[in-house]
C-alpha cells in the first residue's frame, strides 16, 4: 500500500480493495518502524487518525464518500491543529497545542483526510535542510547522509520513504520545492493568495504559501484543490474560483512555449543537475514543446532582496512569542524584561535568533530607506523580470537546487546555505506557483526539475508536470530504505 | 518680565463604536469578564490574521467628512513594533505613512465669542492595546485583552492651540464632532475618548517652537486644562531659572495636580514601522465616500452657524446649544412646539439646565420632555400664565406631579385672569377700599403717576392672587384712575 | 554598511533576545556577512521604482461589523503560562 500515490489509494478505497482503517494502520506501522531512523515526524496522531480513519470508513459505507475520504496525509508542524502539538520546529512552542484548526486544515477535515501527524520542519520554517529543527535534523531517505531538504524536509522525506502518500508543506523561498526535489517528489507552490494562510504560523507573511507535496503532480492537483479557495479570514487569500485541476491534466503540450532563464544554468550549477534538466527539456520537445532560451536579470539579487524583506516580516511575526499567552516561558523570570529576553532567548534557536536580528536591524531607524524599501523596489524589478518572461513563453524551466542534497552538517555557514535557495527565492518574491518533480539522480542523490508559470496557471502547471510523468518514471522510483517494511 | 506663550498639539484617541473589533468579530462591549472578549486573533495566537472591519473604516470617513479633511483613496496599515504584555502580537497595527484621513481642520468657539480654526494633520485608524491591571496577584501584574483591538482613530492635531482653555476647547470640538456623528460614545471616563498633550513655551513674538513635552492620558476636560496650565508653567520656571525643557514623556498625575516624568531604563524607542504584510492597501472609491457624505447629519460648526443666521440666536446661545447632539436635538425639539426660538433658548439654558446641573444630570436624562417644556413655553407665550407661575409648572413637571403642563396649570389653578369685567371689579374694589392713594394720585404731577400705580397693581394682584394678567391690571388701572 | 558590536546587542534589545558576549560577538561576524552579501542591493538602479509590498495587486476586502466570536477563554487560556482569575500573569509592570 505505501508506495501507491493518492489516485491510486482513492481507487483503490472506492473498490473496497482494503479499508482506511488498514491503510492507516499499515502506514502508522511503517512509521513506527522507520521513523525512528528518518525522524521526519514531530507528532504522530495515530488515536486520532485511526478514529478518523474509522469515520471514513463508515461514510464509505454509508455511502458518504468523497475523492480524498479515508485518504492518509501528514501536515507540516506549522500548520495549526486543534488540539493537537503544533511546535513549528521550535522549542518555544514545544509546549503549544493549538486551540483551533488552520483554515486548509479544516477542509481537509471535511474532505475526509486522515491526518497520520505533524511532520518536523526547520524551526519557523527558516532553513535548507532540517536541520534548525528543535527535534533534530530529518535524514533523506535516499541517502541517510544527506539532508531532505528544508524547511518543508519532514513532508518531504516522510511521503519518499512511504510513510504517507502525500503530505502538505509551505513555501516562503523555496521550502515546498527544494525539498521534493531533495527527496525524489513533487511539490507545488501555488500562487500566493491562492491557498489560505489562515492558521499556518508565520515566517514571512506576504511570501508565506501552503502547498500539497505527493509522489505525483496528479496528487498534487487532487490536493490542491481540496486546500485553495477564498477565505474570509485571510485578507490576502484571492476572491477567485477554484478550477477542476484535473480536468486540465490530458492536455496536449504541442505548441508549448518553454524558456530557459539563462540565469539559472550559470555558474554554481551541479552539472549533473544541469544535465538531467536539460535531458528533462529534451522529454518536453519530444513531446511537442518548443524552447528557447529567456533572460530574468534581476535573478542574482533575489537572494540579497529575500534576506531583508522575510527576516523583517519574520522579526515582526516572532514577536507574539513573549512567554505571555503561550510557548516557552523562563523560569523564575525577575521582571518584565528578563521574562520577555530569556523566554525568546531559550525559546528560539540560532537560525531563528540570527534572521529576527537581521530583520529589527534592517527595519530599525537609519536603515528602512537603504534596506526594506530598497528591497521592495528590488522585488518589483524581480516581478517584472517574469512578467516579461511570461510574455514569450507559457512557462519556464530550470533546475529547483543547484545541487542535489548535500551532506547532514555540510553547510555551516549561514550565507552559503542561504544560497542554496537561488533558483526558489525570487518565485515567492513575485509570487507566481512553481512546481520541482524528479528528473533524474546523481548517484543516489534524487534531481529536481522546477517549472513556473505566471500567476494562477496551476492548472497549466500541473498538466505540464503531468505529462512528464505520464513519459518518465523518475517519479515511480522508491528508495531502498524501507523497502524490507513493505 | 519676558511674556510666554504656549504651544500646544493635541493626538486624541477616539474608541470607534462598532460592534466587533477592527480586525476581528469579537464583541467590543465595555465592562466584560476578563479576557471573555479575546479572541484568538486578538490574542495574537499563532497562524492568525487580521480582516479590516468595514465600519470603523466608514466612521473614520464620516469623521474625516466632519472635517472637512482630505480622504486619500489609498490608505495603508503599519506595524509598530514594541514589546508589552497588553500589546499580544508585539506590534500594535496602526498607520504611519498613509492615514485613512489627511489634513482637516476643527472650528472651536473661545469663551469671547469668536471662534478659531484649529489643523487636525491628519487622522489614522489602529487598534487599541488591552490593559494591565496593577492589583496585587502575589506581586504580578494581570493582563486583560478585552479592549485589544478596539478600533481607535488618532486625531493629531498641528501645534495650534495657543492655552489650556484653547485645548480644552478642541478637546470639546472634537467630542462634539464624534458623539454628532454617533461614531463613538465619547465616554471618557470609560476611556472611550483619551488624549494625549505635546506643550512647548515660547517667548511670545518668538517664530520656533520651544522643546516640547508630551503628557500621557490626560482623561478628562478638566485635567487636560489642569495638566498643560501646570507643564506650561513647569518649563517656563525652569528656563528662567536658566535650564532647559527636555524633550520628554510625562505622566499627569490628578491627585498631586502636577506632571512627572516617565523615567524609565528602556533605551530611545525605535518602532520599525513597515507596512503590515497581511493587510492590503485600502482603496475607497468614490461613490462610497460620497455615499457616506450623504448620510452626515448637520455638525455642530453647520448648527451653531444655523441657529445664529437663521434662528437668530445670539453666539453665546448658539454655541452651547450646539454643543452636544443631545442637546441640539432637545433645543430644536422644543423649538419646534413653541414656535420661538429665543423662548426656547431661554428656557433650555434657564431652568432647564439649571435644574440638570443642580442634579448631575445630562440631557438625555431630564425628568421633563422637550414636548412638556415646548407646551409650557406656549402657555407663557399665549399668556395663559405668567412667567412666575410658569417656573411653579417647570418645577411640577420636573418632580413629574402630572405629565403636561396645561394639566398642572388646572390643578393648581394658576391660569391668568384675563377677563376684563373680573379684573375691573377687582380694580373698583380696591380703588373703594384705597381713597387716600386715590387722592394722592390724583394730586401728583403725571410724570410721578408711574410709580404710584405699583401700590395699586399691586393690590390687585393680591386680590387675584396672583391670577390676573399683570399687564392688563397695569393698563386698566391707568385708564381707571386717569378718568376718576 | 558595516556591521558593529553595538548593532547588534541594539537589534537584540529591541527584539529582547537575551545574548550573551561571545553569542553577540559570533553575531556581529554572521550579521555582518549577511548584510555584505545583502549590500549587492545597493547597486541595482531603482530609480523611480515603486516598492513592492504584496506580490498581487489586490485591495483589502473589508468585513462586516458582526460580532462573531464567543467567549473560549478556557481553551485560550489552557496554553497559558500562568494565569489568575482569567488573567494572563506577568512580573509586576511599573510604570
Amino acid at each position: 500500500m505505501h508506495d501507491k500515490t493518492l489516485t491510486e489509494l482513492a481507487a483503490a478505497l472506492a473498490a473496497g480493495e482494503f479499508s482506511s482503517r488498514e491503510l492507516t494502520q499499515s502506514l502508522l506501522g511503517r512509521i513506527d518502524a522507520l521513523d525512528g531512523e528518518l525522524n521526519s515526524f514531530i507528532t504522530v496522531t495515530a488515536e486520532k487518525a485511526l478514529a478518523d480513519a474509522e469515520r471514513a470508513d463508515q461514510a464509505r459505507a454509508k455511502g458518504q464518500a468523497g475523492p480524498l475520504t479515508g485518504l492518509p496525509l501528514a501536515l507540516k508542524d506549522i500548520f495549526c491543529t486543534d488540539g493537537v502539538k503544533t511546535s513549528c520546529g521550535s522549542r518555544m512552542l514545544d509546549n503549544f497545542v493549538s486551540p483551533y484548526d488552520a483554515t486548509v486544515v479544516e477542509k481537509l477535515k471535511q474532505a475526509g483526510t486522515v491526518c497520520l501527524g505533524k511532520t518536523n520542519m526547520d524551526e519557523f520554517a527558516m532553513g535548507s535542510s532540517n536541520e534548525t529543527s528543535f527535534y533534530g535534523p530529518v535524514k533523506n531517505p535516499w541517502d541517510l547522509a544527506a539532508v531532505p531538504g528544508g524547511s518543508s524536509g519532514g513532508s518531504a522525506a516522510a511521503v519518499a520513504a512511504g510513510l504517507v502518500p502525500a503530505a502538505l508543506g509551505t513555501d516562503t523561498g523555496g521550502s515546498i520545492r527544494q525539498p521534493a526535489a531533495f527527496c525524489g517528489i513533487t511539490g507545488l507552490k501555488p500562487t500566493y493568495g491562492r491557498v489560505s494562510r489562515y492558521g499556518i504560523v508565520a515566517y514571512a507573511s506576504s511570501l508565506d504559501q501552503a502547498g500539497p507535496m505527493a509522489r505525483t503532480a496528479e496528487d498534487c492537483a487532487w490536493l490542491l484543490g481540496a486546500i485553495a479557495g477564498h477565505d474570509l479570514r485571510d485578507s490576502t487569500s484571492v476572491a477567485r474560483g477554484v478550477p477542476d485541476y484535473q480536468e486540465e491534466l490530458g492536455a496536449s503540450l504541442s505548441g508549448l512555449k518553454i524558456g530557459l532563464p539563462k540565469e539559472y544554468f550559470g555558474d554554481g550549477l551541479d552539472p549533473a543537475v544541469e544535465a538531467a534538466v536539460r535531458e528533462a527539456v529534451r522529454v518536453y520537445e519530444s513531446l511537442g514543446a518548443t524552447v528557447r532560451e529567456v533572460s530574468l536579470p534581476h535573478t542574482h539579487h533575489a537572494i540579497p532582496a529575500y534576506y531583508v524583506i522575510a527576516p523583517a516580516e519574520a522579526s515582526s511575526n516572532l514577536s507574539r512569542y513573549d512567554g505571555v499567552r503561550f510557548g516557552h516561558r523562563c523560569d523564575a523570570p525577575k521582571d518584565l524584561i528578563d521574562l520577555y529576553e530569556r523566554s525568546r532567548a531559550e525559546g528560539f534557536g540560532e537560525e531563528v535568533k540570527r534572521r529576527i536580528l537581521i530583520g529589527t536591524h534592517t527595519l530599525s531607524e537609519g536603515f528602512f530607506e537603504a534596506y526594506y524599501k530598497k528591497a521592495q523596489q528590488v522585488r518589483r524589478l524581480i516581478r517584472q523580470d517574469f512578467l516579461d518572461a511570461f510574455e514569450d513563453v507559457d512557462v519556464l524551466m530550470g533546475p529547483a537546487s543547484p545541487t542535489p542534497a548535500f551532506d547532514l552538517g555540510a553547510k555551516k555557514d549561514p550565507v552559503s546555505m542561504y544560497l542554496q535557495d537561488i533558483y526558489t527565492i525570487a518565485i515567492n518574491l513575485a509570487g507566481i506557483p512553481g512546481i520541482s518533480v524528479p528528473a533524474g539522480f546523481a548517484g543516489s542523490r534524487p534531481i529536481g526539475l522546477q517549472i513556473l508559470g505566471p500567476l494562477f496557471a496551476e492548472p497549466q502547471l500541473l498538466n505540464v508536470a503531468h505529462q512528464y510523468q505520464q513519459a518518465t518514471d523518475w517519479h515511480r522510483r522508491q528508495p531502498a530504505f524501507g523497502k524490507e517494511n513493505a | 518680565m519676558m511674556q510666554w506663550e504656549t504651544v500646544i498639539g493635541l493626538e486624541v484617541h477616539v474608541q470607534l463604536s462598532t460592534r466587533s473589533k477592527i480586525f476581528s468579530g469579537a464583541s467590543t462591549a465595555f465592562g466584560a469578564e476578563p479576557n471573555s472578549q479575546a479572541c484568538a486573533v486578538d490574542l495574537g495566537l499563532p497562524g492568525v490574521l487580521p480582516v479590516l472591519n468595514e465600519a470603523a473604516v466608514a466612521m473614520a470617513v464620516k469623521f474625516g467628512l466632519g472635517i472637512n479633511a482630505e480622504i486619500p483613496e489609498v490608505s495603508v496599515f503599519d506595524r509598530k513594533n514594541y514589546f508589552y504584555p497588553d500589546l499580544p502580537k508585539g506590534y500594535q497595527t496602526s498607520q504611519m505613512y498613509h492615514p485613512i484621513v489627511g489634513p482637516g481642520e476643527v472650528e472651536i468657539a473661545l469663551e469671547d465669542g469668536s471662534t478659531k480654526r484649529i489643523r487636525v494633520h491628519h487622522a489614522h485608524l489602529e487598534e487599541d492595546a488591552g490593559k494591565s491591571l496593577h492589583e496585587d496577584f502575589h506581586g504580578m501584574t494581570g493582563i486583560d485583552l478585552n479592549r485589544a483591538g478596539t478600533p481607535l482613530l488618532e486625531i493629531v492635531s498641528e501645534p495650534d492651540m495657543r492655552s489650556a482653555k484653547e485645548a480644552v476647547a478642541y478637546l470639546k470640538a472634537i467630542h462634539s464632532i464624534v458623539t454628532y456623528l454617533g461614531i463613538s460614545d465619547g465616554n471618557m471616563a470609560e476611556g472611550s475618548m483619551r488624549c494625549d498633550a505635546n506643550v512647548s513655551v515660547r517667548p511670545k513674538g518668538q517664530q520656533e517652537f520651544g522643546t516640547r513635552t508630551e503628557i500621557k492620558n490626560v482623561n478628562s476636560f478638566r485635567f487636560v486644562e489642569r495638566a498643560i496650565v501646570f507643564e506650561a508653567e513647569r518649563q517656563i520656571e525652569l528656563i528662567e531659572d536658566g535650564g532647559k525643557v527636555v524633550q520628554e514623556t510625562r505622566l499627569y498625575d490628578p491627585d498631586r495636580d502636577e506632571t512627572r516624568s516617565m523615567r524609565t531604563k528602556e533605551q530611545a524607542n525605535d518602532y520599525r514601522y513597515f507596512p503590515c504584510p497581511d493587510l492590503l492597501p485600502v482603496v475607497l472609491d468614490q461613490a462610497y465616500v460620497d455615499h457616506l457624505r450623504s448620510s452626515l447629519p448637520e455638525l455642530p460648526a453647520e448648527k451653531r452657524a444655523r441657529f445664529q443666521d437663521e434662528l437668530g440666536l445670539s453666539a453665546y446661545d448658539a454655541g452651547v446649544l450646539s454643543s452636544s447632539r443631545a442637546m441640539a436635538e432637545y433645543f430644536e425639539a422644543v423649538k419646534e412646539v413653541c414656535g420661538d426660538a429665543k423662548q426656547a433658548a431661554n428656557w433650555v439654558q434657564g431652568e432647564l439646565s439649571g435644574a440638570l446641573n443642580r442634579e448631575n444630570l445630562t440631557i438625555d436624562q431630564s425628568p421633563v420632555t422637550s414636548t412638556q417644556l415646548g407646551e409650557l413655553i406656549v402657555r407663557v407665550m399665549d399668556d395663559t400664565i405668567s412667567g412666575k407661575a410658569a417656573k411653579e409648572v417647570f418645577a411640577a413637571l420636573w418632580n413629574g406631579e402630572d405629565d403636561s403642563a396645561d394639566a398642572i396649570i388646572d390643578a393648581r389653578g394658576l391660569k391668568q385672569v384675563t377677563d376684563t369685567g373680573a379684573i375691573e371689579a377687582m380694580i373698583d374694589q380696591v380703588i373703594a377700599d384705597s381713597p387716600v392713594q386715590v387722592a394722592q394720585y390724583r394730586d401728583a404731577e403725571p410724570e410721578k403717576r408711574g410709580k404710584m400705580i405699583g401700590y395699586f397693581v399691586g393690590q390687585v394682584m393680591k386680590a387675584s392672587r396672583g391670577t390676573a394678567n399683570p399687564q392688563q391690571v397695569n393698563a386698566l388701572l391707568r385708564q381707571k384712575l386717569d378718568n376718576l | 554598511m558595516s556591521l558593529e558590536h553595538a548593532d547588534v546587542q541594539r537589534a537584540a534589545h529591541l527584539a529582547r533576545l537575551a545574548l550573551d558576549n561571545d553569542e553577540a560577538a559570533r553575531y556581529v561576524d554572521d550579521l555582518g556577512r549577511i548584510l555584505e552579501m545583502v549590500d549587492q542591493l545597493q547597486a541595482v538602479d531603482t530609480e523611480g521604482v515603486a516598492p513592492l509590498a504584496h506580490p498581487l495587486d489586490t485591495t483589502q476586502r473589508l468585513r462586516a461589523d458582526e460580532v462573531t466570536e464567543t467567549d473560549q477563554r478556557d481553551r485560550f487560556q489552557r496554553c497559558a503560562p500562568a494565569v489568575a482569575n482569567g488573567l494572563y500573569l506577568v512580573p509586576r509592570v511599573v510604570e
